[in-house]
């Protein structure tokens, strides 16, 4: 181990990588925080599912009737944008707290930073997992059935929505460990990126302002996942997009990265 | 060969108080030209300044120093926990460093699943643990307990698990701070006997404490750390004198 002031880039780069590779650790950590949130309860991580599960069936006759859709239509499209949205936002809200949250670890040894936040990242992993129960459960009943070309696609979309897990994570975790009043104002955000993305409405509902839909990276990121699991193709754009906020994102998280890596065990 | 070397290291450690540490109030002082809140909320302590260092195989030192005076920052800078601010340190060795006993342990767990969990956080695959939980298991002497979670336990009985863990695994640089014990006086001699093996089985061991009695057993040399700079650093006797003379 050699550790020099002067080799940040290095640094940055070794504890990434290693981070990364060192999947015995966070896979381990990630199971321990599901098992620990869950242990005392007969369902475990399944309440999320059937509560997600409750919120879609009630939602879905609700806003099926407001908007004048097709229930099947409709339940499969609010379905699938629940999970993810689930999925998104908490990745984004822990992803605050990847860093404080492991503080006393972090003041203790030398694990590369990058473990705590695939820790984060492999737990809300697993209940994506548990809650894609729903997503097939709507799927089978409607009998929409997604081609193996659409399921390629999706496997690269779930890939591309990991790695942009990865870098939000590591920045807003080295942003919020030095900011403590970051946390709160992501949380507000957050609520207002859920009205503003079409989740709960189709985008098709708002002839006119398409540019309020088209400008919202996150929609992008929807139409990517969703579409190939309701048997569309996404656009060409939304792919540009998507990978375009990946590789900038990437790009930015690394030059913070670099920058203030070794302050975060002082900021903790 | 286990070694530490450390080039001129300084330490800069940022002490932020409630105001420095909100956007709100930062971005509220670059737009009024900090005219309106003066106080930046921000104090930088130099915890070590320039200190050099080499330590080979064989050496058990003594970390010396008044509270504040950068014990526990070295430490943490040979553990890797603390970046320099500037300057270099290499470590070659598989590092344990040992401040908390309690480091990963989850009282809902039982006692083996947290065996586990610390064994993975030192780096044992999985398949390679057995010898570990067959020793601790012998060491706690908790038998059926260890399939109880950790919550169920007595306050005695979580230290002793929780020592166990720690001084399981003999590391090749050993790091310690100020940590022992308490117990029955069974568990007492056990546990010294049980360091005595820890210490005797590592190539390098650095422990900070406050203690004289605790680093003439254990230490041949002892390092003085003085506001931050090395002040002394040699054999045990000569420089625990001069400290004794310096503080008094």
């Amino acid at each position: 181990m050699l550790i020099s002031s002067n080799a940040q880039t290095e640094l940055a780069l070794a504890d990434i990588s290693q981070g990364i590779r060192s999947y015995e650790v966070w896979g381990m950590l990630g199971w321990q925080d599901i098992k620990q949130r869950y242990r005392r309860s007969v369902l475990g991580p399944f309440w999320l599912t059937l509560s997600t599960g409750a919120m879609v069936i009630v939602l879905g006759f609700v806003y099926a009737s407001i908007f004048r859709m097709p229930l099947q239509q409709y339940l499969p499209f609010l379905a699938i944008g629940l999970v993810l949205w689930t999925l998104i936002s908490s990745v984004i809200t822990e992803g605050c707290m990847v860093f404080i949250s492991a503080e006393a670890m972090i003041k203790q040894m030398r694990l590369p930073l990058t473990t705590h936040a695939c820790r984060a990242l492999w737990r809300n992993i697993i209940i994506l997992g548990h809650n894609f129960i729903i997503i097939l459960i709507v799927l089978v009943v409607f009998d929409v059935v997604p081609s193996v070309l659409m399921l390629l696609f999706l496997v690269a979309a779930l890939l591309i929505l990991v790695l942009n897990a990865l870098w939000v994570s590591l920045s807003l975790g080295l942003i919020c460990s030095r900011y403590r009043d970051i946390p709160p104002i992501v949380g507000s955000l957050l609520q207002v990126s859920f009205f503003l993305t079409p989740i709960l409405w189709h985008p098709s509902l708002l002839p006119g302002r398409q540019r309020v839909v088209d400008l919202n990276p996150l929609h992008h990121f929807f139409q990517v996942t969703r579409g190939p699991l309701l048997g569309e193709l996404p656009s060409a754009t939304s792919w540009a997009v998507v990978v375009a906020t990946t590789l900038l994102g990437f790009l930015c998280t690394f030059i913070l990265f670099k920058k203030y890596r070794r302050r975060i065990a002082y900021w903790v | 060969m286990p070694s530490i070397s450390l080039r001129d290291v300084f330490v800069q450690i940022p002490i932020y108080s409630a105001t420095g540490r909100s956007l709100k109030r930062q971005f509220i002082r670059a737009t009024t030209g900090a005219k309106v809140v003066s106080d930046a909320g921000r104090i930088v302590v130099n915890a070590l300044s320039g200190v050099s260092l080499e330590l080979g195989h064989g050496d058990r030192v003594g970390l010396v120093g008044h509270n504040g005076a950068g014990k526990t920052t070295l430490l943490r800078v040979m553990a890797g926990v603390y970046e320099p601010t500037l300057g270099s340190v290499a470590v070659d060795g598989r590092v344990t460093p040992l401040f908390d006993m309690g480091l990963g342990m989850d009282t809902e767990a039982t006692g083996y699943e947290n065996i586990s969990v610390r064994a993975t956080l030192l780096g044992i695959p999985r398949n390679q643990q057995g010898a570990l939980v067959e020793d601790v298991a012998a060491f706690t002497e908790l038998g059926d307990y260890l399939n109880m979670p950790v919550r169920t336990y007595s306050q005695g009985m979580y230290l002793r698990l929780a020592f166990a863990i720690s001084t399981g695994v003999a590391p090749d640089i050993l790091l310690m701070d100020e940590f022992f014990a308490v117990g029955d006086a069974h568990f007492l001699v056990k546990a010294q006997k049980r360091i005595d093996q820890l210490v005797s089985r590592t190539g390098i061991m650095v422990l900070a404490s406050h203690s004289d009695q605790l680093i003439r057993r254990f230490c041949n040399k002892v390092l003085w750390v003085n506001a931050g700079e090395v002040k002394a650093f040699g054999g045990t006797d000569e420089v625990l004198r001069e400290y004794s003379s310096g503080v008094a």
